[in-house]
């Protein structure tokens, strides 16, 4: 077997066997160090909690209710709410996106101001939430509206613009009228765009997430990790980032399927 | 009725940054139903866009072109377009792209399957019905491009350097494919191409083009020759070394070299 170079340039093809292999060696070296600086007793155990100790709280938290609910429920509410806020900023960022890049005056007019807001950071939006809807479900929605609204409206935009125009000029002169031509060709063009631009808008909109908890009263992981840091209990913290961290990964995971049969299906990257 | 009439037609293009460009200048041109003209000329002598405005995608900045006694306003699918590089849609099948215009026509299911059918044949297409495009080789993608427009039934055919993407052999094979399919399915056909060879071997007439401005240098009339020649009945690399095909290349050659050469000078 050829001598393989990991310290050399991107682009080396691993196995199967070597990518797992190398996933489970990163995760050992976190945890180890982790156990490692727990043990050490450097830090007291209330601020760094062995990996150990974490788990056995995970599994607390799944049987007995902390801040009112069981962690599933927690994860679930969260969830609830992500979908929700990522659905709306989808509905309106990507018809939005598609219409910018069609029409020049929208794009002239909508482009300057868009790039000036995109720039306020999802956490910078919570107090104008919470001012504006309290506690209620509105707040948490908002913030998670603006954090993946911004990848919609870009992926679709770029999508809208690079779509051949002779693909356009073929189908109207085999007589396509306006709403055959967006419907078979500039929006199946913009798709693989779109597509990206799901996967990191709901990555952002995901991150945006214990943000839009913190002004919420109720459930979700935000709001568990916000109760945790408020009874001095960092081993409830950890366990919902872990949460955060892997319904994160599972929804990459899930759009990274999507992503992968449109461009099977399209042959073709955008 | 579909012949194709440029009368006094010009087209001049803004430049970015400021003043004008004339494309074509003043142009009269002709094209009887059910002739195959081929129009040659070096780049930026305006044949693609003389074909455009027959298309309908672009027009005339003065005079006018009418189809079949029609002034052009825009595309239709009673002139078939062609492209260089087939412009088909990445997303639809070998079947939904050819028919594509029949569905946008709302044809009645059964006749337009028999119809899409019908030209896989003819295209050499079989067994890749439900192939993307993105699975065939250059010179199948265009056959499912010829195709798309013959299916239409179209009273024109306009062709953008259709072969000019392909290989040397895959070129002689299309080349004599669409001989074969003119013959039997005669339209009036515009053919723009930079490739002598391919147009005094497909065309009625052959229209020769300078640039410097864009316009016609001098109309040449095929016909006789093929008919004297019986190229029909002979493969393309047999008429090609006739010596009736040699001089006419020749001809040609010189009448582009002179007009370059003036173009030049000027």
């Amino acid at each position: 077997m050829a001598k393989r170079n990991f310290l050399g340039p991107h682009g080396t093809v691993l196995s199967l066997g070597e990518f797992w292999l190398l996933t489970i060696a990163g995760f050992a070296l976190f945890f180890g160090a982790w156990s490692l600086l727990a043990w050490s007793g450097w830090l007291p155990p209330n601020l760094l909690p062995s990996p150990r100790a974490v788990w056995a709280t995970l599994v607390r938290l799944w049987d007995n209710p902390f801040a009112g609910h069981v962690y599933a429920d927690h994860m679930l509410a969260s969830l609830g709410r992500f979908l929700m806020g990522w659905a709306i900023a989808v509905a309106i960022g990507i018809p939005l996106g598609l219409l910018m890049g069609w029409y020049r005056l929208l794009d002239e007019i909508v482009t300057p101001l868009f790039d000036s807001i995109r720039f306020v950071a999802p956490l910078a939006w919570v107090p104008l939430a919470a001012l504006w809807f309290g506690t209620g479900i509105g707040g948490p929605l908002l913030i998670i509206f603006v954090g993946s609204f911004a990848p919609c409206v870009i992926s679709a935009y770029r999508g809208a613009r690079l779509v051949e125009p002779r693909l356009v000029e073929a189908a109207q002169t085999l007589g396509a009228s306006g709403r055959q031509v967006i419907q078979h060709v500039l929006v199946p063009g913009a798709m693989p765009s779109i597509i990206s631009g799901l996967r990191v808008s709901a990555g952002l909109g995901w991150q945006s997430l214990v943000g839009s908890e913190l002004i919420v009263v109720g459930a979700g992981l935000g709001y568990l990790m916000v109760q945790g840091q408020g009874n001095l209990a960092t081993d409830v913290v950890i366990a919902g980032m872990i949460g955060i961290g892997v319904v994160g990964f599972a929804i990459d995971v899930a759009l990274r399927g999507v992503e992968a049969w449109f461009r099977r299906r399209w042959g073709q990257t955008a | 009725m579909s012949e194709i009439v440029f009368k006094a037609v010009t087209k001049t293009f803004r430049l970015p940054r400021g003043g004008e460009f004339l494309a074509i200048d003043t142009t009269d041109l002709r094209i009887e139903e059910k002739e195959f003209v081929a129009i040659v000329g070096p780049s930026g002598c305006g044949k693609t866009t003389l074909m455009r405005m027959a298309a309908g995608l672009e027009f005339p900045s003065s005079g006018s072109v009418e189809v079949g006694g029609k002034r052009v306003v825009g595309p239709g699918p009673e002139r078939a377009v062609v492209f260089q590089q087939f412009a088909l849609m990445p997303w639809k099948t070998v079947r939904e792209n050819i028919g594509f215009g029949l569905m946008c026509r709302g044809a009645p299911k059964a006749e337009a399957d028999a119809a899409i059918g019908r030209y896989i044949e003819l295209m050499g297409l079989s067994g890749h019905e439900d192939s993307f495009p993105h699975q065939l080789s250059g010179g199948m993608q265009q056959r499912v491009a010829i195709a798309r427009a013959y299916v239409m039934n179209p009273a024109a055919l306009l062709m953008d350097e259709p072969f000019g993407a392909l290989d040397a052999q895959t070129r002689i094979v299309m080349q004599e494919e669409l001989v074969r399919l003119a013959r039997r399915n005669p339209r009036t056909v515009i053919f723009i191409t930079h490739a002598v060879d391919e147009a005094i071997y497909l065309a009625d007439r052959v229209v020769v083009m300078g640039r410097k401005p864009g316009r016609i240098i001098e109309t040449i009339d095929i016909k006789p020759l093929r008919a004297e020649g019986g190229w029909e009945e002979m493969p393309i690399e047999e008429v090609m070394d006739t010596p009736a095909f040699t001089h006419m290349r020749s001809r040609i050659w010189k009448l582009l070299k002179a007009r370059e050469q003036a173009a030049a000078d000027h």
